[in-house]
């Protein structure tokens, strides 16, 4: 249970970052660290002791290796997990640019004002 | 074993640095180690993967961070505190022992650590070579079993390059 305390801290760090901080950039990071998290207590919950990486090595003992593999599931969903992760942190990124070149900050309390 | 609980622990570490560091080129390179860090856990998990995954994705982000902060001037944040903030990050930081406390709670009730369910995925591991002829089995799972979700996360590309291309095309046409 201690490595799912250790991220569910590693979440809370994430959301303190999105909640608190006023720069543009740390609530990206925020988002980022929040994302990480995430993916590793997916893959937490599917690690078995001692387990091995689900390639089959030999087809004679394929069902004795079976045995002994990790849950493969939760990895085929965090690898689309990680690349949909980059491109909302794209997104993001692109979105604080285009931000920086109209008011000049990143500051959120600045950005705040309305333009009409 | 004590391995995975170091690199949990340095994680931790670089988030509270990425976060708190009044110097924001450090706070990305911490995002970076913390990147890296994260796929040596998955290699630990046997995951290799998802290692592989996260160490080019971390460098494209990374790259896409960097870009953000060299190219600007002063996009440092002056640093002020008040009376309200200084209750507000109280009452945050009581608001996550709460929720460490109870997250604890959930997670004696979850499987325990080592002791997988399987309880889905039994099934492409006897079956997912005879079906799909992959050997990997995260393959067959992404390309066979659950080729949908593959195609859904391909049209999520697409809208997120979409969106950036729009954000960043310079001025738009005359509205």
């Amino acid at each position: 249970m201690v490595p799912y305390i250790l991220c569910m801290i590693l979440f809370l760090i994430g959301v303190y970052g999105i909640i608190a901080k006023k720069n543009l950039i740390k609530i990206v990071i925020g988002m980022v660290i929040i994302e990480y998290a995430v993916n590793l207590i997916l893959i937490l919950v599917g690690y078995r002791s001692g387990g091995a990486a689900p390639i089959i090595t030999s087809i004679e003992g394929a069902s004795r290796e079976a045995s002994t593999f990790v849950d493969p599931l939760p990895q085929a969903l965090i690898v689309t997990s990680i690349v949909i992760g980059l491109s909302v942190t794209v997104l993001a990124i692109v979105l604080c640019l285009r931000l920086y070149e109209k008011y000049g900050t990143l500051d959120i309390l600045h950005i705040r004002r309305l333009r009409g | 074993m004590i391995l995975l609980y170091g690199l949990l622990i340095f994680m931790i570490i670089g988030a509270v640095i990425a976060i708190e560091t009044k110097d924001l080129l450090s706070s990305v390179i911490s995002v970076g180690a913390m990147g890296l860090a994260l796929s040596i856990v998955f290699l630990l998990l046997s995951a290799p993967d998802l290692a592989i995954v996260q160490v080019v994705v971390e460098v494209l982000a990374l790259i896409m961070m960097l870009r953000l902060v060299v190219t600007r001037e002063d996009v440092t944040v002056a640093h002020r505190y008040r009376y309200g903030e200084v209750f507000a990050t109280t009452i945050g930081l009581i608001f996550f022992g709460v929720f460490i406390v109870f997250a604890s709670i959930v997670f004696k009730e979850m499987p325990e650590f080592g002791n997988p369910l399987l309880r889905v995925s039994r099934q492409y591991i006897t079956e997912g070579f005879d079906i799909s002829h992959a050997a990997n089995i995260v393959t067959a799972i992404l390309l066979e079993f659950r080729a949908y979700d593959t195609l859904g996360e391909a049209t999520v590309i697409f809208a997120a390059i979409v969106g950036a291309l729009v954000i960043l095309r310079g001025k738009g046409r005359n509205i």
